[in-house]
């Protein structure tokens, strides 16, 4: 059974169209990252999917309308919206209390022991700890419910690089399996391309991209090319091309890849490059692409 | 799910499997769940709002403060044979300030209800937790009738504890001061009607302030998770738009008058004098039988539930400002 299925999801927030008709099959196991400029409709979605906002169109969660239950779906459903949401005047070991009163599935010894690996301390309020902390103390709560599926709308949004570093080694090493799903939107889409195990660029309310690492690994080729093999790699259609310290890099979809080889050193390109090239021609004009995920 | 007649309690017992699709099943551990959500719900709205109890603490504590030092500026002794009227007058003196109490902690409870009420769904909101809030698996019904128990239920209960307690201070600290100077205060504490009149303290307190108001602090709650801003405003100006225009439109001001008597406490305020004293008898069952009977109270107490449901209907929708 699919973890997250839409159909013809969409959303429309008076004349502006944020979703439109959208259509998704997340199976369990997977860490999908949602890519899309800011506007694209990314949150619109995580929201239809947490049952924060009425939607149009079929979405089942975990078999389930999020929408006429929500609260429901949050035994089986964590999610951060992003760093700053947690009560500034909440003390810690409160935090702690709270969740364990409320969720029939929070394993509140392995939140202290999360804790434990921080400065975090128990009587703290939530105003006096630190960006970083707070987040720690967020995901120290929500890494202790055992949930199907996680949600993760621009989790580490200013955050420095060293807790964006450990906020996904932990989610790594200390909560996911595949028995649960992870969705994660961010604009940070390089530090967590190698995370991620499927991934998909929504622009203008509407999936432009879908695909797993592996098909984006074989699907997907850079090549840097001199100057002598430049017209041989542009007749192979490139979906983008640029100079990079004066030398020529095209971006290939679907090339072949020995043929590839014979016109230049093969890599494969960051989804940030894909992303620009994929979402840049979309957009009337070809002007709009510079917004990078 | 067979999680939930399968776990004992409420404690957090359930496989990790099964669909959070199917309903729990209506039985004494569903149940049993929703008192500890509405527990929680309750605790938190405490935590994030200590000042709810602190507030008339300390507002009891200035007027013990204030007593205090009045009662030993009592102008004493008496000649010794007047001992017993003295005491007997002294109970009738003694009566002005522990009136002067209790209406003290109302209007204290009446201003930290509008208050509250008026932050309630609006302090989620701005500060964005309710993101976090929305994240557990707690209704929005259960949310906001935790909110709304707070001015309905807590808050007469916190009042009439602290106005109990003050009283008792009072009595303790009338009868040192009278006991320093000879007066026989057995007498004295025979002529107070304590316990009648802490009877009709609370039948006042939970009959005006909390039952009659409730759709005032309903309403309060509606507007405070639909305004942005200014939610005072949003929720006064409304009001006096309806009078104005009433008066304007029909030249009658029949919403004026229905407020009014709202505020004075309508039938509930039956048993008490006209002249505006505490009452110091304790209310009868027939005064009860009138207020259950007064359909004022049960329309109130639908419109109450009428706001609610417009709050949860909101808060539904609503994410960070």
């Amino acid at each position: 059974m699919s973890v997250i299925e839409a159909r013809g999801l969409r959303k429309r927030f008076g004349s502006t169209v944020a979703l439109d008709g959208i259509d998704l099959d997340i199976e369990p196991g997977r860490i999908l990252g949602l890519i899309g400029p800011n506007g694209a409709g990314k949150s619109t979605a995580l929201n239809s999917i947490l049952g924060l906002i009425p939607f149009e169109g079929e979405l089942k969660v975990l078999g389930c309308d999020p929408w006429a239950s929500r609260d429901r779906l949050m035994r089986d459903v964590s999610f951060i919206a992003d760093v700053a949401v947690l009560p500034r005047w909440l003390r810690v070991s409160q935090a702690l209390d709270y969740v364990a009163g409320v969720h029939p599935r929070f394993d509140r010894a392995k939140a202290e022991s999360l804790l434990a690996k921080t400065a975090i301390r128990r009587g703290s309020r939530v105003r006096e700890l630190s960006k970083g902390m707070v987040t720690q103390l967020h995901l120290a709560l929500i890494m202790a419910i055992d949930a199907r599926l996680l949600v993760l709308d621009e989790p580490t949004l200013g955050l420095d690089i060293l807790y964006r570093k450990q906020f996904y080694d932990a989610l790594l090493t200390d909560y996911f399996d595949h028995n649960r799903t992870i969705v994660v939107t961010t604009h940070q889409v390089e530090e967590i391309q190698n995370v991620l195990t499927d991934f998909m660029f929504i622009n203008r309310g509407r999936i432009v991209l879908s695909c797993s690492m592996e098909e984006f690994e074989t699907r997907y080729a850079e090549v840097t090319v001199p100057p002598e093999h430049l017209s041989a790699a542009r007749e192979l259609r490139p979906i983008q091309e640029r100079q990079v310290f004066g030398r020529s890099t095209l971006l290939f979809d679907r090339a072949d890849r020995r043929r590839l080889e014979q016109l230049g050193s093969v890599r494969t390109p960051g989804i940030a490059d894909v992303f620009v090239a994929v979402i840049g021609n979309a957009v009337d004009g070809g002007q709009g692409g510079g917004n990078r995920a | 799910m067979t999680s939930t007649e399968s776990t004992a309690g409420p404690d957090p017992v359930e496989p990790s499997s099964g669909s959070p699709a199917e309903a729990p099943p209506i039985s004494a551990p569903a149940t049993r769940w929703a008192a500890r959500l509405a527990y929680w719900s309750v605790r938190r709205e405490l935590w994030e709002n200590r000042w709810i109890y602190i507030v008339p603490l300390i507002v009891a504590a200035v007027f013990l403060l204030g007593f205090t030092t009045g009662a030993a500026r009592i102008p004493l002794p008496f000649p010794l044979p007047q001992k017993i009227a003295v005491a007997h007058s002294l109970a009738r003196l003694l009566e002005a300030p522990f009136d002067f109490a209790s209406l003290v902690l109302m209007l204290t409870y009446l201003l930290v209800a509008v208050i509250y009420c008026l932050a309630a769904l609006h302090a989620e909101r701005w500060d964005r937790s309710i993101l976090f809030w929305k994240s557990l698996p707690v209704s929005d019904l259960t949310t906001v009738i935790a909110k709304a128990s707070i001015p309905v239920v807590l808050l007469p209960l916190i009042t009439f504890a602290i106005t109990v307690g003050t009283h008792v201070v009072m009595l303790l600290v009338g009868s040192a001061v009278l006991l320093g100077r000879g007066v026989h205060i057995i007498g004295l504490w025979r002529q107070i009607p304590l316990l009648s009149m802490w009877a009709a303290l609370l039948y006042h307190i939970v009959t005006v302030h909390a039952l009659y108001y409730a759709p005032i602090y309903g309403w309060l709650l509606l507007v405070s998770g639909w305004a942005r801003r200014a939610a005072f405003l949003w929720s006064s100006l409304p009001v006096a738009a309806v009078i104005i225009l009433e008066k304007l439109i029909f030249d009658t001001s029949v919403f004026g008058h229905l407020l009014i008597s709202r505020l004075m406490g309508g039938p509930a305020a039956i048993a008490f004098p006209p002249h505006g004293n505490m009452p110091m008898q304790a209310p009868t069952l027939a005064n009860l039988d009138a207020f259950l009977a007064s359909p004022g109270l049960w329309i109130g107490l639908a419109v109450f539930a009428a706001f609610l449901a417009g709050a949860v209907w909101q808060r539904r929708r609503q994410g960070p400002i």
